[in-house]
């Protein structure tokens, strides 16, 4: 059973949707930005930058759905919502429809600021919604209950790997049975002093303050870390028959999915990238594909000194010589890391890339690193074989050793 | 300084408005939460927890379910002020 994508959807630091988000991809404009606070001041927060939303949801969303659902529900529902009239909001019987929307953290601005009131205020200040708001299945939940969704709500808790796993997870829901079409992506809204903080003491995040749109710079020599980024991006995966009985229009195919873990260690990569490898490889075997399909790969390239390298090599490892004339792009060198949402929306980019047969650039990169064999998309976006069946990978891996790779086809 | 009934309903009418965007006109007394304005039991928790903080009332679990109509709870916060 084929299963294609009929419908995207975002809301990122690029734009509020998909066309000005992926028209800012194209032009290589940054995300990043100073953050307007008083964070650094006032908790002594080290990192002032991130990738912050470029249209705030309340500016979209009614007040009570704002007053009800944590921001990363609410990107959820704008990135969803946009998703579904793209698809033409399919005629589909609710017992049919799945949704996988997942978060990597959850609602940790509600969590945060429920306990302020209990410090401040006092327990019985504590509002009832709190619960719904903050639990990581809030947001597939709330897309569930907006379209009706009624063959299941699911929400893979992967970290960084979520938004994929939660792509992949919708082939498989397909492709078992379950459902004709899946809601299927991933959210994140983590700009807040905590989540900021815990990641500085990793050591994870770049600390560029006198740089942000020049800070998340994946394979560069001078790379420091990640950015974070806030966002959703929400796919519509349909059964091919499905879709075609209804005469819609279809941008892409969903071919295969490769998830293993590495079973290696809670925060690194295992050294080698065999299991991100071994993702890569099954995903293509699930697609039916070879290597010689692949003409572009979004990487997972997060800006990290260690896990950018270890993904390079795989891929020249997976590829071999074939990685010379791939077209290799990190598109968080201009969204930030959206963690639970990064692989959703860059599911977004890689679809796009196939239908308008482009992929997009790679920015900040000055000097890349020289252990780098890989075709990098730097600074201008690139066209792809414009004749042709093309095959795309999409990359995303998490904290405790979460490797998914999809595979995408042009039509 | 305690509100009249009109304060404490305007008020209450706001905090209904901003939680389910029900139209304010449709808040008035003889309304009730359940059966006209379709406010569900959390949603009342809701409107019931910043009622108790706008006018510095204390409404007790076991008084709400009393509470049928935005009249009765007009009458109820009205009453409870000092």
């Amino acid at each position: 059973m084929t299963v294609v994508v009929t419908g995207l959807g975002t809301t990122s630091p690029l734009g509020g949707d998909v066309a000005s988000t992926w028209e800012a991809a194209l032009a290589g404009r940054s995300g990043v930005r100073t953050l307007d606070n008083d964070w650094a001041e006032t908790y002594g927060v080290p990192v002032h930058f991130a990738g912050q939303l470029a249209v705030r949801p309340e500016e979209v969303l009614s007040r009570p759905e704002t007053k009800r659902m944590d921001p990363s529900a609410q990107m959820a529902i704008v990135a969803a919502r946009e998703a579904w009239a793209d698809a033409g909001s399919p005629d589909v019987d609710p017992e049919r429809l799945g949704s996988i929307v997942s978060s990597g953290i959850g609602g940790v601005w509600t969590l945060l600021s429920a306990w302020d009131t209990v410090k401040e205020r006092g327990a019985s200040r504590v509002l009832p919604l709190t619960v719904p708001m903050l639990m990581p299945n809030s947001p597939t939940a709330y897309v569930s209950l907006e379209f009706k969704a009624r063959a299941g709500a699911h929400s893979p808790v992967s970290a960084c790997a979520s938004g994929a796993e939660a792509i992949g997870m919708g082939l498989e829901m397909i492709e078992s049975g379950r459902a004709d079409v899946v809601i299927a992506g991933g959210t994140e809204a983590a700009i807040h002093p905590l989540p900021i903080s815990a990641f500085a003491a990793m050591q994870a995040l770049s600390k560029r303050n006198d740089d942000p749109a020049g800070a998340s710079r994946p394979y560069d020599v001078t790379r420091d870390g990640f950015v974070l980024g806030e966002g959703a991006g929400v796919v519509i995966l349909e059964s091919e028959s499905h879709a075609k009985a209804r005469g819609a229009r279809i941008y892409a195919r969903l071919l295969g999915r490769g998830m293993t873990a590495d079973g290696h260690h809670i925060a690194a990569p295992e050294p080698t990238g065999a299991g991100q490898t071994r993702a890569m490889e099954l995903a293509l075997q699930d697609a039916g594909l070879t290597t010689a399909d692949v003409v572009h790969v979004n990487a997972h390239a997060t800006s990290t000194p260690v896990g950018d390298m270890i993904e390079a090599r795989g891929i020249r490892t997976l590829l071999g010589s074939h990685a010379d004339s791939v077209a290799l792009s990190a598109t968080k060198s201009m969204t930030g890391h959206l963690l639970g949402g990064a692989g959703a929306l860059e599911s977004v980019f890689t679809v796009k890339a196939l239908e308008t047969r482009t992929a997009p650039p790679t920015i900040n990169v000055t000097q890349p690193d020289p252990e780098l064999q890989v075709d990098l998309v730097r600074d201008v976006p690139r066209a792809l074989p414009a004749e042709g069946q093309i095959a795309a990978i999409n990359n995303s891996f998490g904290f405790g050793g979460h490797n998914v790779a999809l595979v995408f086809a042009s039509i | 300084m305690a509100l009249s009934e009109n304060e404490v309903l305007e008020g209450l009418a706001e905090i209904v408005v901003d939680e389910t965007g029900i139209d304010a006109a449709e808040v008035t007394a003889e309304k009730s939460f359940t059966d006209d304005l379709d406010i569900d039991s959390l949603s009342m928790m809701t409107i019931v927890t910043l009622a108790e903080e706008k006018f510095d009332v204390r409404i007790p679990d076991e008084d709400v379910k009393n509470l049928i109509t935005v009249g009765d709870a007009v009458t109820y916060i009205t009453g409870a002020q000092d």
